[in-house]
């Protein structure tokens, strides 16, 4: 097995992972982790791309590292969103969930 | 083979102008302060409509899309803008909606103090953040240069749906962010695929090498997937009627107005521009199924909210099915598929205007009366014509009755399905427009019936004005020449052509 491949499966690997977790389970928080191990997966692919030269031809391609480095920080202005959101939403009511019901039932004043 | 499609056209720069204005103004915002970012806002809008129109103007005389290669590079090297015939009409559809928001919400946003200053800027700066991220969106050509611009958009629009702060706009935001996340990073894998199998982003490129391998559709997947979760196509709408529902009006226009088109125009982008050459038609297929349920589902779902806000935004997610129907209708180089193409352009532009009006004047009717419950509207529309007036338009249009830019589109619809053999698709067609009729009848029952209701304040005139202006937009687009229909082919590759 080369490293290139190894380093493959583990992308996919942590990409199946994260997708388990943010499917799976209902807290944001952890929902929001999920989502950088899927981050993780995905910038390893990335690595591997230009590992692999792509289809340019190169022995090294510097262009996927580029994408890679923009994908980051991408990846955490939204990680800092959603945990400003999280932490927001905490100090507002008291819980963190996102059931939409949770707001309209009666009874969910109480909670404030 | 780059020669011809790889130079800068003239009025090339009016692409980058596009881009700057808006970003431009967030910079001097973030500079003034609240207190000034509502009228750079304001000040803005003319130009920005201006620069749209001119790119429209362009694109009609030549004929042929925008070009401008940025830094002098062109593709694969560098990053390339370009407006072709629909880029050009989603700039001014983007322009014109945006425009009317702003005034709409100019009052509500003033920042008199400083604790209202805050929300102020946040709201003025998110507004140019969305145009600059949907310009981004239509003109660019490089998938991850579009990524970039998907996630402007979605970090521009998440805020808004909180922007007042109540916790369950806050739980509303989250669950956008979250599904748009998920949109986002399949996105960017399907992304790191196509670069790993061709060495180039560019969509013209992209189109010449693209091949129907496994990696090619693995990576098609999941684009398509990421791009479905966040124009909240059926299964994956939940968190859109919560999160529109909730927004201040006008935020609540421009997220179901323009918002979601951006990456359904980018869906539009990948298969018709990216993956023509393809065999697609069992994928088009499944586009126009899920297209199909969402019609049925969404509308069934509007017939039953309690608040119309809710139900405006459930009948969103039922229109968007309608978009999906362009797949299968618009596939390949028949003669049918120009009509299909057409008819799911007119449902983007139609239901973005007839929506937009609707949201607004769901908002004039929110201040006035202090709430939104349907059922207690009883009387409603003697106090508030005109805001009733442009609902029961959006209606109509929303409905597919003649003249409105609803109607063309199913129409044309109709048409294609026909045409093409398909006549499964004109079921949830009609269907659909059934649902509509059933959801407008609920509005309109007790608004129209005799009864008095107690006023919170008297309604703006102005926003009235705007909504109803918007409407008529969308009930003109019905009377739409053959060379607007002409107008958005521009640029658009056929199946077996050379895409440049």
């Amino acid at each position: 097995m080369t490293p290139s491949t190894l380093a493959g499966l583990v992308g996919a690997a942590l990409v199946g992972l994260g997708l388990y977790g943010l499917v799976l389970h209902p807290h944001p928080l952890r929902k929001l982790l999920a989502f950088n191990l899927i981050g993780s997966g995905v910038f390893l692919v990335f690595g591997i791309v230009a590992r692999r030269g792509a289809a340019a031809g190169f022995s090294f391609d510097p262009v996927p590292q580029a994408m890679v480095i923009t994908g980051i920080v991408v990846a955490f202005a939204a990680s800092a969103l959603a945990v400003a959101l999280i932490l927001r939403l905490y100090s507002e009511s008291g819980r963190v969930t996102l059931d939409p019901d949770a707001w309209t039932r009666p009874g969910s004043e109480d909670a404030k | 083979m780059t020669a011809d499609i790889a130079t800068t056209t003239p009025g090339g720069f009016l692409l980058v102008l596009a881009v700057l204005l808006p970003v431009g103004g967030i910079i001097l915002s973030f500079a003034t302060g609240g207190r000034h970012a509502g009228q750079i806002t304001l000040g803005l809008t003319p130009f920005g409509s201006a620069v749209a129109c001119a790119i429209a103007f362009r694109v009609g005389q030549s004929g042929k899309p925008v070009f401008y290669a940025i830094g002098g590079l062109p593709p694969p090297l560098g990053i390339a803008l370009r407006a072709d015939g629909i880029s050009a009409v989603m700039l001014v559809a983007t322009a014109a909606i945006l425009t009317a928001a702003a005034f709409y919400a100019r009052e509500k946003f003033a920042a008199r103090d400083v604790r209202e200053s805050r929300s102020a800027l946040t709201f003025w700066i998110l507004l140019q953040a969305i145009w600059a991220a949907l310009t981004i969106i239509f003109v660019g050509s490089d998938l991850f240069n579009l990524y970039v611009a998907l996630e402007l958009l979605t970090f521009a629009a998440v805020p808004l749906v909180c922007i007042d702060g109540r916790p369950e706009t806050l739980a509303a935001a989250l669950r956008y962010l979250l599904f748009a996340l998920f949109g986002s990073i399949s996105y960017l894998l399907g992304v790191a695929l196509f670069y790993g199998a061709y060495g180039t982003l560019d969509i013209p490129l992209l189109a010449q090498r693209v091949q129907p391998t496994p990696v090619v559709w693995t990576a098609a997947a999941l684009i398509t997937g990421g791009l479905l979760a966040k124009t909240a196509l059926f299964p994956l709408h939940l968190w859109l009627p919560p999160a529109h529902a909730n927004a201040p009006a006008a935020a609540s226009a421009v997220l179901s107005g323009l918002v979601v088109k951006g990456s359904f125009f980018l869906t539009l982008r990948l298969w018709f521009y990216v993956l023509p050459a393809l065999p697609t038609g069992q994928v088009a297929a499944a586009l126009g199924g899920l297209g199909s349920a969402a019609v049925i589902v969404g509308g069934v779902l509007a017939l039953r909210q309690a608040r119309l806000k809710l139900l405006i935004a459930y009948s969103t997610v039922s229109q968007i099915g309608y978009l999906f129907l362009i797949f299968p209708l618009a596939a390949g180089a028949h003669a049918w598929s120009t009509i299909g193409w057409s008819a799911g352009l007119m449902q983007v532009l139609a239901h973005a205007f007839a929506k937009a009006a609707m949201f607004l004047s769901a908002g004039v009717l929110a201040e006035a009366v202090g709430h939104d419950q349907i059922a207690k509207l009883v009387g409603a529309a003697r106090v508030l014509p005109l805001t009733f007036l442009t609902i029961a338009l959006g209606g109509l249009s929303l409905m597919g009755l003649p003249p409105s830019g609803g109607f063309s589109a199913k129409w044309l619809m109709l048409q294609a399905s026909v045409a093409s053999g398909q006549w499964i698709w004109s079921l949830p067609i009609l269907t659909g427009g059934l649902l509509a009729a059933g959801y407008m009848y609920r509005i309109l029952t007790p608004a129209l019936s005799d009864g008095e209701i107690s006023m919170e304040s008297a309604p703006r005139r102005y926003q009235e004005t705007i909504a109803f202006v918007l409407v008529m937009i969308a009930l003109a687009l019905g009377f739409a020449p053959q060379a607007f229909f002409d107008f958005i082919e521009i640029g658009r590759p056929l199946a077996g052509e050379d895409p440049s």
